[in-house]
């Protein structure tokens, strides 16, 4: 059972408010809640604007949270004060970008890039160690250590993509936040980058937090995933089954507007359209556990009908509740 | 023309740009046809050429391209012998061109209802107060809520997806016998893209217009393409209609394409990335440009180009692979499930006769 493996991060009721008590407060995240096993990959799926992209900021602490904490490693994140506790969180946690133009220096040279962290965080003995470090880094991410004294220009879209990586790996963290990681890149490029990183994961015992709006590459590399709308999260559970038997009718949406390279499947589409104005009834909503490790944000009412929709997808029985 | 249902006939084009490092071949040899009310989707990778394909026909080339060879046929004229005063009629008035990116291809300085407009006052002498009412009008049809209201809101008071339908009524005012897509719904959410293409697919039935789809997004090709042609460095290496390339494909980069998404069953493990980069073209490989990547590459890949070889009356590849003498070889799992389905379709009856129409 995933509840007996260890949490390596937890955030509870975490709220990102922007502008607050202004005219143009901006409530980008508003009180999520979910937890990171040690070596899963969480996904984290929603459209531009659901605030996925602010909670893996929040998390790795970019923005100060204006409500709810976020515990890593047993430890809570807001109560890191001295330098030393935030220099050794910020090792713990990486961070992979969207933009494998825009997130890397291009005065820099590779090796420069790479072994910054090792720098900042003294990792190398000489600088003899530096570059033998960064020379296995980028042959870890498939690159080869001539390209260390090169500069990003020199590089095509996938393999910055592989520097951004060795860049997180240097400081050996034990999670990496990867938001939209692969949606700059070429399809058979993405299937290349996304499975240097299910490698990675194995060989190095990560946990990554991947944010992404592609849900059939997070349904592929998730063990879990969370549907993200309006800052709230509003179904969690398993990939396959958020996938294939989506317990939200948002969740239903998102994933019928999937296309799939299929002309028979593309000529049968069926979109099923969301009514948001559900979510703005002022029902009190909590996260329940409709079926084992599958949440549903639900009012107290709504509660049956997504058991009885777990039940007809033969996601529980009904004497088990 | 050739045939007379062929809107625009492409023969041999050969485009070079000129760098500092050299003479980059960015096009060799690509000959298409698109026909009347069709949609072709023309995929590959970054670099493989789609975009210089299409930026061709709109006489929009960087200026350091150069035209070394070939034709564009479109009414009976060669667009490439055209001058730009010339284009500046065909363009936007006979053939309209959507991007990828609709935070930038709209005026921000300009109220949205004199951008729709502006096209009718060029090209169809419209006074300014009818070309309005026909923006109005145009505004509805693309599914603006409110028009009358809207109609003068400046770019940044509309939502990506929204910009991207007043790109799509800009395109569309002047009822084009052609419109380019180059990744029109790349930018947006797959809920706003899938809207955006109905509304692609409604507006091609009733202005029947021909679409040149361009997209490195097989699924959406798949929902929106009447035939596709697959370019690799510079070439097509395979064009068929949508069902022939997605259900029997036979060029090995196909197979690679196919393979490397991630489907609705495909189990945990590995995806089957296809490895390497595309060839540098300021020195094109002789040969099959995709032989250094392919598993399926045979030593005359290496040596000569393969030419098309026919698979049926609508589609051809051009793989060695094809040829009477080569080794039969298994495609990947994946691909060879895809041809089961295929061999069950071609059975009579089967609703193979579908994808010849519209509907």
């Amino acid at each position: 059972m995933p509840d007996e493996r260890k949490k390596i991060l937890e955030v509870q009721h975490l709220k990102q408010y922007f502008n607050v008590g202004k005219k143009d407060e901006v409530r980008a995240v508003d009180d999520v809640s979910f937890d990171i096993y040690e070596g899963e990959t969480f996904g984290l799926v929603g459209e531009s604007g659901s605030g996925k992209t602010t909670t893996g900021r929040s998390i790795i602490h970019l923005y100060e949270p204006t409500d709810g904490t976020i515990i890593f490693n047993g430890k809570d994140v807001s109560k890191l004060h001295t330098k030393k506790e935030m220099h050794e969180f910020r090792r713990e946690i990486q961070m992979i970008f969207q933009d494998p133009y825009a997130s890397l220096n291009p005065r820099m040279k590779v090796k420069d890039i790479v072994a910054e962290g090792i720098d900042i965080h003294g990792l190398a003995k000489d600088d003899a160690d530096r570059t033998k470090q960064v020379e296995d880094l980028l042959e870890t991410v498939g690159l080869n250590k001539d390209h260390s004294s090169r500069y990003p220009h020199e590089f095509s879209g996938g393999q910055r993509q592989r520097i951004g990586i060795a860049r997180a790996l240097a400081v050996e963290p034990r999670f990496i936040i990867a938001d939209e990681p692969i949606s700059a890149l070429d399809v058979s490029i993405q299937a290349q980058v996304v499975n240097l990183m299910k490698e990675l994961q194995v060989k190095q015992n990560l946990t990554y937090l991947f944010i992404a709006h592609d849900l059939s590459m997070v349904k592929y590399i998730s063990d879990r995933i969370g549907v993200m709308h309006y800052g709230k999260i509003l179904e969690i559970g398993p990939a396959d089954e958020v996938y294939n038997h989506p317990l939200h009718a948002y969740t239903k949406s998102l994933i019928s507007a999937v296309p799939v390279p299929d002309p028979e499947f593309e000529r049968n589409r069926k979109q099923v359209a969301y009514d948001e104005s559900r979510e703005k009834d002022d029902k009190k909503r909590r996260m329940v556990e409709i079926a084992p490790g599958h949440f549903v944000r639900a009012s107290e009412d709504e509660v049956a009908m997504y058991t009885q929709r777990a039940i007809d997808a033969g996601l529980v029985t009904e004497f088990s509740e | 023309m050739e045939n007379p249902e062929n809107v625009i006939e492409v023969r041999n084009l050969e485009i070079d740009f000129h760098t500092y490092a050299g003479e980059v071949k960015a096009i060799r040899d690509v000959s298409f046809d698109l026909r009347k009310g069709e949609t072709l989707a023309i995929v590959g990778e970054s670099g493989s050429g789609k975009s210089v394909t299409t930026r061709s026909l709109m006489g929009l080339l960087a200026p350091n391209a150069e035209i070394k060879k070939g034709s564009i046929m479109f009414h009976g004229e060669d667009i490439i012998k055209k001058s730009e005063k010339d284009m500046q009629h065909i363009r936007g008035k006979d053939i309209a061109m959507i991007f990828q990116d609709p935070m930038t291809s709209l005026d921000p300085t300009m109220r949205i209802g004199m951008q729709i407009a502006e096209p009718l006052m060029k090209h169809k002498g419209l006074k300014k107060k009818e070309a309005v009412a026909q923006a109005l009008e145009m505004l509805k049809l693309v599914g603006i809520t409110d028009p009358e209201a809207r109609i003068n809101d400046y770019p940044y008071q509309f939502s990506g997806g929204m910009r991207q339908r007043i790109v799509i009524a800009i395109a569309l005012v002047c009822y084009p016998e052609v419109l380019i897509a180059d990744e029109p719904t790349t930018a947006l959410d797959v809920t706003i893209q899938a809207q955006i293409l109905d509304l692609m697919k409604d507006l091609q039935n009733r202005i029947d217009t021909s679409i040149i789809f361009i997209t490195h997004d097989l699924g959406v090709v798949a929902g929106m393409a009447d035939r596709v042609a697959v370019m690799y460095a510079g070439k097509i290496v395979e064009y068929g209609t949508v069902d022939e390339i997605f259900f029997n494909p036979q060029h090995p980069y196909t197979w690679g394409l196919l393979n490397s998404m991630p489907t609705l069953d495909t189990a945990s493990g590995s995806l089957r990335a296809i490895p390497g980069t595309p060839p540098d073209l300021l020195d094109p490989p002789t040969g099959d440009a995709f032989a250094a990547r392919s598993d399926y590459a045979m030593k005359i890949d290496t040596e000569k180009q393969p030419p098309f070889f026919k698979v049926s009356d609508t589609h051809y590849a051009a793989t060695w692979l094809l040829h009477p003498d080569a080794p039969k070889v298994t495609p990947p799992a994946e691909i060879v499930r895809r041809q089961k389905k295929f061999a069950e379709m071609q059975k009579p009856e089967a609703p193979f006769a579908h994808t010849a129409s519209k509907e």
